[in-house]
């Protein structure tokens, strides 16, 4: 039998007794990172990465069990060893490693190799089979340096500001707002302002200690006379968009960071003026290059293009198969 | 080919039509003439036509970069454009900073000439390119070699651009950029030419468009102000007479004098500097034929002395926008309309649409109800004090059609049919406009003649862009009037819009793939329905 099996309520290792991302309430669950498609409410108890207990607290409220151990300290879970290692991807963020006699196995989350002030950088886990996302696994998904991506959103935030208008930014409030808030205070000073949807997780990156640029809430500007946005940048969630909320705003361009962005068809459909190709995901040949370092001769897609980068991988004489999840679809932490 | 790229960048990177025509005031500004000219021709959707098949694209990308046909193919599943796909996955390819190249020098000394090279010189040279080329130049050039280059301006939006630039009416521009024309500096330069040129002398005016009717006829007021016609089952064209020539526009801006010599040679009697729009219509004993048997007509350049015994056809003309070398659009249908009756007395070849009487709008609709037995599509409601526009404005003409629904869609993949039909492409999928992309919006399986079946069959065999399994991605060419029954929200179907029984009605060669519908127009017919 294998370490991991797939069951209705997710990645269940019945040597060690417990689950991994369940999206089901199930007596113990370990968590990668506090995504809603990996963090889920309602388990009897929880462990993570020591990072990710702000997060998770704030998800769940005060009540939830949660327990937090720092990367790379091991505990015996039933009859397996269980580690948590940095996976990159956000605050906390981490891969599962899970060793038994039979063999070691490392479910890596959602992962990216691409430098984040945010968190501590991805390590490779040398491993014998590699669960990796796939949420852009295919060749045109490939990421520009960070400092490209962030000068272009400079600029449009300057253009923007010369002819009046407002940046309005989508972006994920739990990973891409924090990320964007720290990549900006290296070509800035200014504060930005947020939707009052992301002060409590931006709160929880501050406790981490992560350095960010100062932040206001919109709704602090409102109630006074006219109050006017021109020239600010405001970052807020998708849920905010169209909304009644996007009045008080003014003259608008606005723009979504995220690897979706990479595809002008997507773009398009969804109407922004601008798509910033910013991911906190691996892209193609970031997901090559972290299947070789793990060295694992068996390889399991899961989340997003799993098709095809699993005969991709196979084609290149690897065992590989796929794990389904109960999330098809857009990814939530992109 | 830079400031191009940069152009495309600028008018890609926003949704504000302001914002698009300001971008393009300021490149044609300020880009050399000959640059300009092509730049015109790429954003009106002009294409070069037959210069590298999609295929071969496609395996210079898999030799460039190493991947695997089906690995391009999941790509193209996800991407939606072949030129896009490639620029995307050519990403990996490093880039050899080269100095800039104009565009003129770009598609006249190094695309154009790739027609009819060897397929390893032509490789040779596009790989070549790639290596040299940005990312946003790359995707220009693939953009162009895919014969692709819809940047989301419409034609409007363009001839406003120019306008603009040049200081002119923005109809002096609409009619310079009609019909034939090579993309030249020179041309360029009589584009925005403040003098009247001689290339004037043949062009057509932009037509000007009727509006569905989507509410209650009602609506539209006083019976006694609306000038009523049938509306023609035919091909709609503007008839040019000029310093002793004929010209024959259809609304595709094909110049189609050729192909009907009778109308041709009945012109020749209209006084010189006249202009009538109007509709050849195939017509024997005083009523029209189907519009098949005018497509018979349209596709045959060759015999047509044979075809002109056959198939009759006529000129019914509706409308005179020019009359003693002066453009008279502007003066009430009314007054056009009684000065086409004198230009035009006796029913010949050339003969004038006649004014539908009927009292009250009731009595009009008890008569469109009729169309079908009167060989019409149903009533056009005109405004008597309206003048000959630009474009499809919403007020002043409407089109009142029969029954059922119709759209205009473009066929945009191809697979076998079932049965007798297995080894014969059959089952189409047609999409429609949504933001410069066309979204699939029915199935559609019947209503082609066998002959028609053939022809498509072939047709896309030769013009297939890509293949997932059994399904065939075609090049986005053919316009087909869909017809369906009932039509539903559906949130399964990518259109969010479901049509019941859809066939086709006809394959509308004489429409350009962008005159095809838009989804907003869909889901107005959707509104109306509910």
């Amino acid at each position: 039998m294998p370490l991991l099996t797939e069951t209705s309520s997710g990645l269940w290792c019945a040597a060690g007794g417990f689950h991994i991302d369940p999206w089901e309430p199930v007596e113990r669950a370990l968590i990668t990172h506090a995504h809603g498609d990996h963090a889920r409410a309602g388990s009897a108890a929880y462990l993570c990465a020591a990072q990710s207990a702000g997060l998770l607290r704030r998800r769940f409220g005060a009540d939830a069990r949660i327990e937090a151990i720092d990367y790379g300290r091991t505990v015996t879970l039933g009859s397996v060893q269980v580690s948590f290692h940095p996976a990159g991807h956000v605050l906390g963020s981490a891969q599962i490693r899970i060793e038994s006699p039979d063999g070691i196995w490392v479910v890596a989350g959602d992962y990216k190799r691409a430098a984040d002030p945010t968190c501590t950088p991805f390590e490779p886990v040398r491993c014998d089979t590699f669960v990796t996302e796939s949420t852009f696994g295919l060749p045109i998904y490939r990421w520009d340096d960070t400092r490209t991506v962030i000068d272009d959103i400079t600029s449009w935030w300057r253009g923007n500001a010369d002819a009046g208008r407002t940046s309005v930014m989508f972006c994920y409030t739990i990973g891409k707002a924090q990320r964007l808030l720290a990549e900006l205070a290296r070509v800035t000073d200014r504060a930005i302002y947020v939707h009052g949807m992301m002060l409590g997780m931006i709160d929880a990156y501050r406790d981490a200690g992560v350095a960010m640029l100062p932040i206001k809430p919109v709704i602090e500007k409102t109630g006074r006379a006219k109050p006017s946005f021109a020239g600010e940048l405001v970052l807020a969630p998708l849920s905010a968009r169209g909304t009644p909320w996007m009045r008080r705003l003014g003259d608008v361009s606005d723009g979504f960071a995220s690897g979706l962005m990479r595809v002008r068809g997507v773009r398009r459909q969804r109407g922004f003026d601008r798509g910033f190709v910013l991911s906190d995901h691996a892209d193609w040949p970031a997901l090559l290059q972290t299947v070789e370092d793990t060295g694992a001769p068996r390889v399991l897609t899961t989340h997003g293009h799993a098709e095809p980068l699993a005969r991709y991988l196979s084609e290149r004489g690897l065992q590989s198969g796929i794990i389904r999840t109960a999330w098809e679809g857009e990814p939530s932490g992109d | 080919m830079r400031r191009f790229a940069a152009l495309y960048d600028a008018i890609d990177s926003t949704t504000s039509t302001n914002a698009k025509v300001a971008a393009m005031v300021a490149y044609f500004s300020d880009a050399p003439p000959g640059d300009a000219a092509w730049a015109v021709f790429f954003l009106t959707g002009r294409r070069l036509k037959r210069l590298v098949p999609y295929a071969a694209i496609n395996d210079w990308t898999l030799a460039a970069t190493g991947l695997d046909d089906w690995l391009l193919g999941e790509c193209y599943a996800v991407v939606g454009d072949g030129a896009e796909t490639a620029a995307l996955v050519l990403d990996q390819v490093a880039v050899e900073s080269q100095g800039d190249v104009p565009l003129t020098e770009w598609v006249e000394a190094r695309i154009l000439p790739l027609r009819g090279m060897d397929p390893g010189s032509q490789q040779a040279r596009v790989s070549g390119w790639w290596a040299q080329l940005d990312r946003s130049q790359r995707f220009m050039l693939l953009k162009i070699l895919t014969g692709e280059l819809r940047v989301g301006v419409s034609q409007t939006l363009v001839v406003r651009a120019l306008a603009q630039t040049a200081n002119l009416p923005v109809t002096t521009v609409a009619a310079r950029i009609m019909g034939d024309w090579a993309p030249t500096a020179e041309w360029f330069a009589s584009l925005l030419s403040h003098e009247h040129t001689d290339e004037d002398r043949s062009r057509p005016y932009p037509f000007f468009l009727a509006s569905p009717l989507e509410g209650p006829v009602a609506s539209l007021g006083p019976r006694e102000e609306w000038v009523v016609e049938f509306k023609w089952d035919g091909i709609r064209a503007q008839l040019v007479r000029r310093a002793d020539n004929v010209h024959l526009w259809s609304r595709g801006e094909e110049l189609i004098t050729q192909r009907f010599p009778e109308i041709a040679a009945a012109a020749t009697r209209l006084p010189d500097g006249t202009v009538l729009d109007g509709e050849v219509l195939a017509f024997r004993d005083n009523r029209p034929l189907l519009f098949s048997a005018l497509q018979q007509r349209i596709g045959r350049q060759k015999q047509v002395a044979q075809m002109v015994r056959s198939v009759p056809v006529v000129f019914m003309t509706y409308d005179i926008l020019e009359d003693a070398g002066i453009d008279i659009r502007g003066r009430p249908l009314d007054d056009r309309r009684r000065l086409l009756e004198e230009r035009v007395p006796s029913p010949g070849v050339l003969r004038t649409s006649e004014i539908v009487t009927a009292a009250t709008w009731d009595d009009l609709a008890a008569l469109r109800s009729q169309s079908r037995t009167l060989g019409v599509e149903g009533l056009m409601l005109k405004r008597r004090s309206s003048a000959y526009g630009v474009g499809r404005k919403r007020a002043d003409w409407w089109k009142w059609k029969i029954d059922p629904y119709t759209i205009d869609a473009v066929l945009i993949y191809a697979q076998p049919g079932s049965g007798k039909r297995a080894s014969l492409l059959t089952d189409y999928t047609f999409g429609v406009w949504d933001n410069g992309e066309l979204v699939p919006i029915a199935k559609a399986y019947s209503g082609l003649s066998n002959e028609e079946i053939a022809e498509l069959d072939r047709w896309i065999r030769r013009h297939t862009r890509e293949r997932f399994g059994p399904v065939r991605h075609v090049e986005p060419v053919h316009v087909f009037e869909l017809g369906f029954e009932g039509i539903a929200a559906s949130p399964r179907h990518r259109s969010g819009i479901a049509v019941r029984f859809p066939r086709m009605l006809r394959w509308r060669t004489d429409k350009k793939v962008e005159e095809a519908d838009t989804l907003d127009h869909v889901r107005k017919i959707l509104e109306g329905a509910r």
